[in-house]
Formats: structure tokens, C-alpha cells, sequence
């Protein structure tokens, strides 16, 4: 496969895009959409502070490093989860977190959970019985909690979080196949800043979590492969293998779900019961049954068409 | 000698001349799950592997914590 930009050899392929890109172009490419994201949606300008939510990961690492590169004031914060498991998961985030910020010469705010609020997430979890048996949910809180805590304390006009496409679509599957209305009409690449929250932006929410790992491997960035122990098994990632599933054989599936989405929000009429359907009815002037269209009903259209056809 | 698919600490074995894709196929792997790397260098599905080719899976997929309220 080659370069659309210069025929050279491909190394990242985007089948929704139907672009195919060598490493260079990519490179080049990924800061150009990103700053279209940022404007398209009126994320932020560059007279803004923004705090990047920095978990050690992919995405994270990835919005960091391009933010800086199209020039942003971005700072990062990391929060220490106290996950261990036997594999020191949190140390060895925040070691690549830490790792990245002095290479690039970059702020890293750094957040303990344990010497802030007296146990780690796991214990957290298990002390307040939420999630399940799973400290997942209470980690969620906490982060969202402490995110905006250190925004607004801080002083930064906006959070920047490292949510993909992939995160969204998992999160609006599931907020879909419960029909949870409320958190539909919430989801978007922007949660406009109210009283005592921070604005919280979403810039690469039109990536796949493919491109973001291309990314990080073509800008050499070192992030931490090994998944969070307690996210085996965990609903997110059973929706977005579903995604997956779907997306290789109908490539571009999880970016339209997604853009569907914010276009039927963006509209105002998600989730509004419309009773306009019965007023812009009216009889079809040749059989009389009710329709919408201007003029004959479209069953009346699709007989008149091929009748069309076959008398020509 | 054959193709050697390493995805985390799993290894898989495939004839050589396949396709990426066709090899992920084979070994149930799903292809927009992971990035394929050989020798450091990205892949893509259409290539052809050769006779001791090793190429490295690249598991894509995070989360956990992302709740489905909102993210």
C-alpha cells in the first residue's frame, strides 16, 4: 500500500478515510486534524492554560505531545491510583509520565490518591462498596474529581483529557443499549465549564485508539503497554471489541455511530418526542395514503419511475 | 521455518506467503485490534510475510475506568 501524499511505502492505514499514509505524512497529518478538532468544536485557543489529564498511556502521552507540537501552553497532571497488583502498574505510569515530561521539558502536576485522601483506589473501592467488586467505577470518580480540583485550584482555563474515538463510541454504545438518556444528551467532545466545574475538551475524540497507538510508535514515544490489572474483563473493553468486531468488516462503523450521534445532538432533537410526523402529513395525490413527500408518496414515485423506464 | 505472530506473551506460528490479514485471520486475531510491527516497522494488512518473518501484535485496546455515563 502507498503514501497518498507521496507514494512512498504506507505505514498506518485509515480504511474509514480511505488514506493511507507513510510514517512522515502521518506524523504530519495527526497534528493538522487534531487542530482542526480543536477549532471545529471550539475547544480552546493558544491564549489558553490547558492541563492535560496524563495517565502514562497512549492517548494521554499522544494529546501531550501533539499539543505542544502545534504550540499550546499545556501543562500535565498525573494522578497516583496506588494500583500495584503485583506489577506495579501506577509506579511505572508515572515513571513514563515523568520520563516524557523531562524529555520535552514540560510541567507535570503530580497528585498522590493515597497521601491526599488516606488509602489507594483499591482500598477506596473496597471500603465504599461501589463497582461491583471492581475499583473501576470509584477510579472514574476519583479521577474526574481530582481533574477538576487541580484545573480549577490551578488556575487552567480548560482540561484536556486523552478520550479516542474508540472511548466515546464504547461510552455511547453503552449509554445507547440502556437508553440512558440523560448521559446521551451529556456526551461531546467539549462539557462546557459551569459553576465549579472546569471546561473539559476531548481533543482526539475522532481518532481510533489504532491511530493513537501508531502515533506513539512513530513518534518513539514509550508508554505503558501492559493494560490497568483491574480493567480485564471490564464492560468498556467488552464494547469496544464489539466495535471492533464490526468496524473490520464495515470499516468506518464506529466513526459514523459517533458523528451521527453529536449531529443528531448537535440538532436538538435527541430524545424529543416530535408530533410534527402527523402535521407534515398529507394524502399522496395519486393513492391518498398520508405522506411526507412534497408531492406523491414514494412508493408512488418508485412505480411511476420504473414505469418510466420500462416504457423508454 | 514459517511466520512468527507474537501478540503480549502469546506466540502463534502461520505458513509463510500469507497476508497480514489472512494470518490475523488465522490465528482469530481481530485486525483492527492491533498494529503489526516487524522489525520496529509498522505493517500493514496487504503485506506479504516471509519465511521467518517475526512480527510483533501491538494489543490496541485500553480502558476500564471510562464510565458509561459520560466518560
Amino acid at each position: 500500500m502507498k503514501c497518498k501524499k507521496c507514494g512512498g511505502k504506507a505505514s498506518v492505514n485509515m480504511r474509514q478515510h480511505k488514506l493511507a499514509l507513510c510514517k512522515e505524512h502521518y506524523l504530519e497529518w495527526m497534528p493538522e486534524q487534531t487542530e482542526r478538532f480543536i477549532k471545529k468544536y471550539e475547544m480552546f485557543t493558544h491564549y489558553e492554560k490547558i492541563l492535560v489529564a496524563v495517565s502514562g498511556g497512549k492517548d494521554s502521552l499522544g494529546l501531550w505531545d501533539i499539543l505542544v507540537r502545534l504550540g499550546y501552553k499545556a501543562d500535565g497532571l498525573y494522578l497516583g491510583l496506588g494500583i500495584d497488583e503485583g506489577i506495579g502498574y501506577s509506579r511505572e505510569s508515572h515513571r513514563l509520565a515523568e520520563k516524557f515530561a523531562n524529555a520535552h521539558g514540560l510541567k507535570l502536576h503530580v497528585v498522590d490518591i493515597e497521601k491526599e485522601y488516606g488509602q489507594p483506589i483499591p482500598v477506596l473501592a473496597d471500603k465504599s462498596h461501589r463497582g461491583y467488586g471492581k475499583p473501576c467505577a470509584v477510579c472514574g470518580l476519583a479521577k474526574r474529581h481530582e481533574m477538576n480540583r487541580i484545573a480549577r485550584d490551578l488556575g487552567y482555563d480548560v482540561l484536556a483529557t486523552g478520550h479516542n474515538l474508540d472511548d466515546e463510541a464504547a461510552v455511547l454504545f453503552g449509554n445507547t443499549l440502556s437508553w440512558a438518556n440523560e448521559f446521551l444528551l451529556r456526551q461531546g467532545p467539549v462539557l462546557p465549564a459551569t459553576e465549579g466545574l472546569a471546561r473539559k475538551v476531548k481533543p482526539l475524540c475522532r481518532f481510533y485508539e489504532r491511530e493513537m497507538t501508531a502515533y506513539c510508535l512513530a513518534r518513539g514515544i514509550e508508554y505503558i503497554y501492559e493494560e490497568c490489572p483491574f480493567a480485564e474483563g471490564s464492560q468498556s473493553i467488552y464494547y469496544k471489541e464489539l466495535l471492533n468486531k464490526l468496524e473490520t468488516d464495515r470499516p468506518g462503523a464506529k466513526l459514523t455511530f459517533y458523528l451521527r450521534f453529536l449531529e443528531a445532538r448537535k440538532s436538538g432533537n435527541l430524545f424529543i418526542e416530535k408530533n410534527v410526523a402527523q402535521e407534515h402529513l398529507h394524502p399522496c395525490p395519486k393513492c391518498g395514503q398520508p405522506t411526507s413527500a412534497p408531492d406523491l408518496c414514494s412508493f408512488c414515485r418508485m412505480i411511476e419511475k420504473v414505469n418510466s423506464i420500462t416504457a423508454s | 521455518m514459517s511466520v512468527k505472530l507474537i501478540l503480549r506473551d502469546k506466540e502463534h506460528e502461520v505458513k509463510h506467503g500469507m497476508t497480514l490479514l489472512d494470518s490475523l485471520k488465522k490465528i482469530n486475531v481481530v485486525p483492527e485490534s492491533v498494529i503489526a510491527t516487524r522489525e520496529g516497522e509498522m505493517i500493514l494488512d496487504d503485506e506479504i510475510l516471509k519465511d521467518g518473518d517475526v512480527v510483533k501484535l501491538i494489543a490496541v485496546i485500553s480502558g476500564g475506568s471510562l464510565s458509561l455515563r459520560g466518560c
